[in-house]
This record gives C-alpha cells, sequence and structure tokens, in this order.
C-alpha cells in the first residue's frame, strides 16, 4: 500500500515540472492534459487508500527520509494516511482532478497556459503535503507551499495591477497567520520536546491549561489567515483576481479549508480547552452571518461567490469549535463539491460573457448555456440546504450541534445566514440565468465545451449524493476523531430543527426566485445606509487602508528618507570616502623612485622602533 | 674593553651604513653602504658571542658572510648587465616600476 502513498503524493509534482519545462512556451496542449492525467492518477491512488483504510482500518505511516536531525531534534519527511487525511486526499485530487480538466477548457486562448498547469498541480502537491504529513514542520512547508503556489495563481495576470496587488495581499494577510502557526509549533517544541501529532498529542494532557490556551489560540491564528477568518478576511474577496478554476480549487475546495483541518487535526488540543474552542465557535458563527450579509449587496458574481465561502468557513468553524469535529469535516468536503463547481460553472459564465463580472449586466442566460445553468442551480440549492443535497446534510448537523450544545445565540445566527445563504444563492442564479437579458446583443454567449460540462458532471453529482453517505462517514472518521454526543438528542426536536431550519432556507429561495424573476429589489434600496455598508464590505478595506497601510506606508517612507538615507547609507558612504580621500593622498609615494622608496622603507623602520620601544616602555 | 664599546662600534657602522643607502645615488655606493650595515651587525653579535661565551652569535656572523658574499656576487652581475644595457647606474634612471 506504501506506493500508493507515494503515488497520489507524487503524480501531481510529476505533472507540475514536467509542465514547468515548457512554461515560456507558447500553449502545448499536451501539457493540460498530462498534469490532469497525472492528477486522475493522484485521484486513483488516493481513492484506493480510502477503499483500504475504509476496509482494514489502520492507518499507514510512512518515513521519507530523515528531515532534520539535530540534538534532541528530530523531524523526520513522515507521511500518515489515516481516517482524517485520506478523507482530505480524496476531496482534494478529486476536485482538483475535475478543476484541472475544466481548466484546459478554460485557459484555452491564454497565453500563459503551460505555466498555468505547472502551478496548478504543484500546488495540489504542496496541499497532500500539507494534510498528509506526520508533524507539524512537514505541515508548515505544505502549508507555505499552497501560500506560494496560491500566491503565483492569484498573481498568475501579473501585468495586471490589480491582480499582483491583490497577490500580494493574500500573501501578507497570510503572513500574520503563519507567524501565530510558527509560534503555536515553537511553544510545542518547547514544551513537549517533538513535532509528531502522535507524540504531542499523547503528551497535551501533562501540560497547564495556560500554556494549552497559547498553543491552541497560537496555532487558530495560523487557521484563522489560511482560512481567511475575520479579520484576516479581505484577502479571500481580492484573489477571485486569479483565473476562476484557481478560485474554485484553492480559494473554495481546498486550500481555505486548511485551517478547519488544522483544527480538526489538533481535536486533542481542542478538546482539553473548551473556552477556547467556544471562542472559535464564536468568530465562526460571526463570519458565517458577516460574510454572508456582504454576498447579498454585491454585485460582482465571483465576490458573492467568495464570500459564500467565507462563510461556509465560518460553519466549519462553529462545529470544530463546538468539538463536532466530524461535522466541520463532512462540511467541508461537502462544501469543496458544491462550492468548487459553483465556481467552475462562474467560469463558463464569465466565458460566454467576455470576462464580465457584473451581474447586473447578465440575466437570460438559462437558454443559451442550459448545462451550466442546471449545474450552478444544483449546486446552489446544495450551498442553501435543500433536501436531499449535500449541503442539507452538514449544514443541518452544524445548526443541531450547535443546539444541543446550548449555544443558541450560536445557533440563532446560523438559522439566519441559512436564510441569507438561501437568498443570495438564489439572487446569483436568478440575475444570471433568468429574468430579463441585460447583456449587449454582440455578445452572442455560447455554452461551454462538452468536455468542460463533463468535468464537472462528477462534481455535481457529489454535490447532490456526498450528504447521503452521512452514516458511513461518521463510522469511518469517528475512529479517529472523537464522536460528538448525541444523546440528548430527542428525536422530535430534531425534527423540528430540520423543519424550522429548512423552512428560512426555502423562505430565503422563494424571497430572491419571486423578487428577481422581475426587477428585482427597488432603486431606493441602494440608497440606505444598511445598503452601502454592506456594498462598501463594512468599510473595512478602507479603514485598513486608512489605519494600517497609510501609517505604515508613511513610516516606511520616514524610515527611508531618515535612517536609510541620513544614516546607513550616510555611514556607509562616509566610510568610502574617506578611504578615497586617503589613497588620493598617499599616492604620491608611488613615485616609481628607489631612492625615495628606500628613505620610505627607512621611515617605516625607524617608526616601528619607535613604536616597538614606546610598547615596551609602557 | 667593554661589550658597549663594541656595541657603539656596530651601531656607529650601522648608521654610516643607513645614511649611505639613503643618501647615495649610485647603487654601486648603495651596495658598499648594505655591505657596512650587514658587517655592523656582525661586529654585534660577534662581541656578544664572546661576551655571552656562546658561538651561536658566531656562527650566525659566518652565516651573514656567506650570504653577503652571495648577494654580492649576484648583484653585481646584475648591475653589470645593466650597465651594459643603459649606460647608467645612476639610482634615479631605474624607474621601470613607475605606474
Amino acid at each position: 500500500m506504501e506506493k500508493f502513498i507515494y503515488i497520489a503524493l507524487f503524480a501531481p509534482l510529476v505533472g507540475s515540472l514536467i509542465a514547468a519545462l515548457f512554461s515560456t512556451q507558447s500553449k502545448m496542449v499536451f501539457t493540460g492534459w498530462f498534469t490532469s492525467f497525472m492528477l486522475a492518477v493522484s485521484m486513483y491512488a488516493s481513492l484506493n487508500l480510502l477503499y483500504y483504510v475504509y476496509t482494514e482500518d489502520i492507518s499507514l505511516h510512512i518515513v521519507l527520509f530523515d528531515w532534520i536531525v539535530i540534538g534532541n531534534l528530530d523531524i523526520p519527511f513522515g507521511f500518515v494516511v489515516d481516517h482524517v487525511s485520506v478523507v482530505m486526499m480524496s476531496v482534494v485530487t478529486v476536485v482538483s482532478t475535475m478543476v484541472h480538466i475544466h481548466s484546459i477548457g478554460y485557459m484555452e486562448h491564454d497565453k500563459g497556459f503551460n505555466r498555468y498547469f505547472s502551478y496548478l498541480s504543484a500546488f495540489v502537491f504542496s496541499m497532500l503535503v500539507l494534510v498528509m504529513s506526520d508533524n507539524f514542520a512537514v505541515l508548515f512547508i505544505g502549508w507555505e507551499g499552497v501560500g506560494v503556489c496560491s500566491w503565483l495563481l492569484i498573481g498568475f495576470w501579473y501585468h495586471k495591477e490589480s491582480a499582483t496587488w491583490a497577490a500580494n495581499e493574500a500573501f501578507i494577510m497570510n503572513r500574520i497567520g503563519d507567524l501565530g502557526l510558527l509560534l503555536g509549533m515553537f511553544l510545542i517544541y518547547w514544551n513537549i520536546g517533538s513535532l509528531q501529532y502522535d507524540i504531542v498529542f499523547a503528551q497535551f494532557s501533562t501540560l497547564e491549561t495556560s500554556t494549552l490556551i497559547w498553543i491552541g489560540a497560537l496555532l487558530f491564528l495560523g487557521a484563522m489567515g489560511k482560512s481567511a477568518q475575520f479579520p484576516l478576511h479581505t484577502w479571500l474577496a481580492d484573489a477571485m483576481e486569479g483565473p476562476t478554476p484557481v478560485s474554485a480549487l484553492i480559494h473554495a475546495a481546498t486550500m481555505v479549508t486548511a485551517g478547519v483541518y488544522l483544527v480538526v487535526r489538533s481535536n486533542e488540543l481542542y478538546s482539553l480547552i473548551p473556552e477556547v474552542g467556544y471562542a472559535i465557535a464564536c468568530l465562526g458563527a460571526f463570519v458565517a452571518i458577516f460574510a454572508a450579509s456582504m454576498a447579498l449587496v454585491n454585485n460582482d458574481m465571483k465576490r458573492i461567490i467568495a464570500y459564500s465561502t467565507l462563510s461556509q468557513l465560518g460553519y466549519m468553524f462553529v462545529a470544530a469549535g463546538l468539538g463536532a469535529y466530524w461535522i466541520a469535516l463532512f462540511h467541508l468536503a461537502t462544501h469543496a463539491f458544491f462550492k468548487s463547481v459553483l465556481f467552475l460553472g462562474a467560469g463558463n459564465v464569465m466565458h460566454a460573457m467576455h470576462d464580465e463580472l457584473d451581474i447586473r449586466k447578465m440575466g437570460g442566460l438559462h437558454k443559451e448555456m442550459k448545462a451550466t445553468s442546471y449545474i450552478m442551480i444544483i449546486a446552489s440549492l446544495a450551498l442553501a440546504g435543500i433536501f436531499p443535497l449535500a449541503g442539507f446534510f452538514s449544514k443541518d448537523k452544524i445548526l443541531e450541534a450547535a443546539f444541543y450544545s446550548d449555544a443558541t445565540v450560536l445557533w440563532a445566527i446560523l438559522w439566519i445566514t441559512a436564510g441569507l445563504t438561501a437568498f443570495y444563492s438564489f439572487r446569483l442564479v436568478m440575475k444570471i440565468f433568468f429574468g430579463k437579458a441585460n447583456y449587449s446583443e454582440e455578445l452572442h454567449p455560447h455554452e461551454a465545451k462538452s468536455f468542460v460540462i463533463a468535468a464537472m458532471i462528477p462534481l455535481a453529482i457529489l454535490a447532490v449524493i456526498a450528504g447521503w453517505f452521512e452514516h458511513s462517514f461518521v463510522e469511518f472518521v469517528t475512529k479517529i476523531l472523537p464522536t460528538w454526543e448525541t444523546t440528548n438528542l430527542e428525536h422530535s426536536t430534531a425534527w423540528k430543527l430540520i423543519l424550522v431550519t429548512s423552512a428560512i432556507v426555502i423562505f430565503g429561495i422563494a424571497v430572491a426566485v419571486f423578487k428577481y424573476k422581475r426587477d428585482g429589489f427597488s432603486k431606493s434600496w441602494e440608497d440606505t445606509f444598511i445598503y452601502k455598508l454592506l456594498s462598501n464590505q463594512y468599510y473595512i478595506p478602507k479603514i485598513y487602508e486608512v489605519c494600517i497601510t497609510k501609517p505604515y506606508y508613511a513610516i516606511s517612507v520616514w524610515v527611508w528618507k531618515v535612517i536609510e538615507i541620513k544614516f546607513i547609507d550616510a555611514s556607509i558612504d562616509g566610510l568610502a570616502h574617506f578611504v578615497n580621500k586617503m589613497g588620493v593622498r598617499f599616492r604620491p609615494i608611488q613615485s616609481g623612485n628607489l631612492s625615495s622608496s628606500l628613505r620610505l622603507m627607512t621611515f617605516g623602520l625607524i617608526l616601528g622602533l619607535v613604536f616597538a620601544l614606546v610598547l615596551s616602555v609602557l | 674593553m667593554t661589550l658597549n664599546a663594541y656595541l657603539i662600534l656596530s651601531t656607529v657602522l650601522f648608521s654610516i651604513g643607513l645614511i649611505g643607502v639613503i643618501r647615495r645615488k649610485n647603487v654601486l655606493m648603495l651596495f658598499f653602504s648594505t655591505e657596512i650595515m650587514l658587517n655592523a651587525v656582525n661586529v654585534g653579535l660577534a662581541a656578544i658571542s664572546k661576551f655571552h661565551g656562546d658561538l651561536t652569535g658566531q656562527m650566525f656572523a659566518f652565516f651573514i658572510i656567506a650570504v653577503a658574499a652571495s648577494e654580492v656576487a649576484i648583484g653585481l652581475g646584475l648591475l653589470i648587465l645593466w650597465y651594459k644595457r643603459t649606460g647608467s647606474i645612476n639610482l634615479d634612471d631605474i624607474a621601470g616600476m613607475k605606474g
């Protein structure tokens, strides 16, 4: 079975390196299909491992080589395939394979075709390193690797100022989180003396609570950066500058869920410090409603989906924070399927509309692109949480978890968010596919190529059926994750909860459908304070600009002008000038005349003697 | 005779040699001056060796004499060649190292 681990891990790397060989050349369809094939190989190996772990119920552990061995520090480059990581591997490789195939169609006319596939496969490799690692250090390598690939891909169209800006923003915001993760790792090593998961988790119970709280909070800071939780959330919406399949893969399905994965992986830690867990849940609930409210009024197709991702990540953190780790992982998996397919559908729409993103300039596309429309409706239904689609099962479980953890306030927030989610999802669908056509006549929107649609279908099917495997999923992952007790759950209340949630979801969909069937809400809405607040993202980007970016820029300019130029440069230049002047002054002694050289030699000798005399007297 | 007297003699000889090195422009005279300096040192070495009853100093003086002889032999050879080539043994004319 070990060979499957190696195949799953290294097939994307091979694809990436081969594609990189042709990165500066013009488009070669071969690179796209080759990387997709390597991803398919990796997917096959991952699914094989999933089946193996499922049937045999054991976790595999391999050590590639010893990486750092210094004194007591021993960090092997080891990988573990257990119930949690194999689920992540399967989700990552399935989504990546489909996204790769979709990208062949999406990037068809792009000059950087080969480069794109090289980056995309490198991302998958880093993501697999992240989820398969058996210690925090290798996890950190994967963590940074996905960060770099995300930077490369957001800024893929580097000639666009906005794209490079967004790429840098994402990378710099992640620095803050990564610092937290690093400090958390240092604390773990300091207190336990190892970074191996099994050793560390076994030792956590021996530590003091205050240390554990520090470790938990710092690790969560890392998770916040990667999963774009408030207040580090602004990068995710700006990351939509990248190609749309990238948003589907990195900024919806895989990389942004790495934070959730980290919390789920460290469940032994967070189980010991429920107060930190509760704080995580509160932040998650806040982000859920906060992001959903911003999605309500936005007119940028991709940003709406990005805020939706943010909101769903909030849901996952609620579940993880309340100790229902398997529910968080379950929602992570179902969300990966329906959100990636939603993004891929948005990519098709963008292509049809010649890169138009404003949903006010769309409408009536259903008759032009039926397949995309149906797939996006399915994905939106799954996102909203309509029975029997995937989102229903996972989201409902999160609401249940909140309700039974006596966190009624959190439950109420999530309940409202569920309604908002339904509303904005269908606002998006209605504005794009139905109603009056608002695009110009010359566009002639067309459906994407059939293989592009074919790549979306497996994901769409998974978005429908993934929820049906809830019971086997629970049984599978709770072998290593703590079971979340639902014993105090009465059947009638559970049913009531489901009904109440479904009611608000259907209400949200109905409002969206009826309102946007015609003209939507009246224009006067757009003058209200709330609308302005929401459409300006609560003015948070503005606040960041005024409070952080501008002062920082001013400080940097000051440091440049005063410290750099007047102090550092001046002292270095002064030294150089001094040496230069001395050189000019002493140049005449190099006259080439032997007689004067001899005199100088004598003079030097006498000087040396006098010096020695003075020294000996002293 | 005291050791001091020998050492004073040695110093005086050395100074004469040194002044010669500084002042003279004739390369041949320069050789003479260096010989004077070397032998001034020899006088000092031999005197100290005698007064301390240690033969090492005198052995060293012999070495210096041998080295000085070979040095003069090679130096004079070079000087003759130089004279044949340029017709001058004035120190100020030797300025090949001037940059």
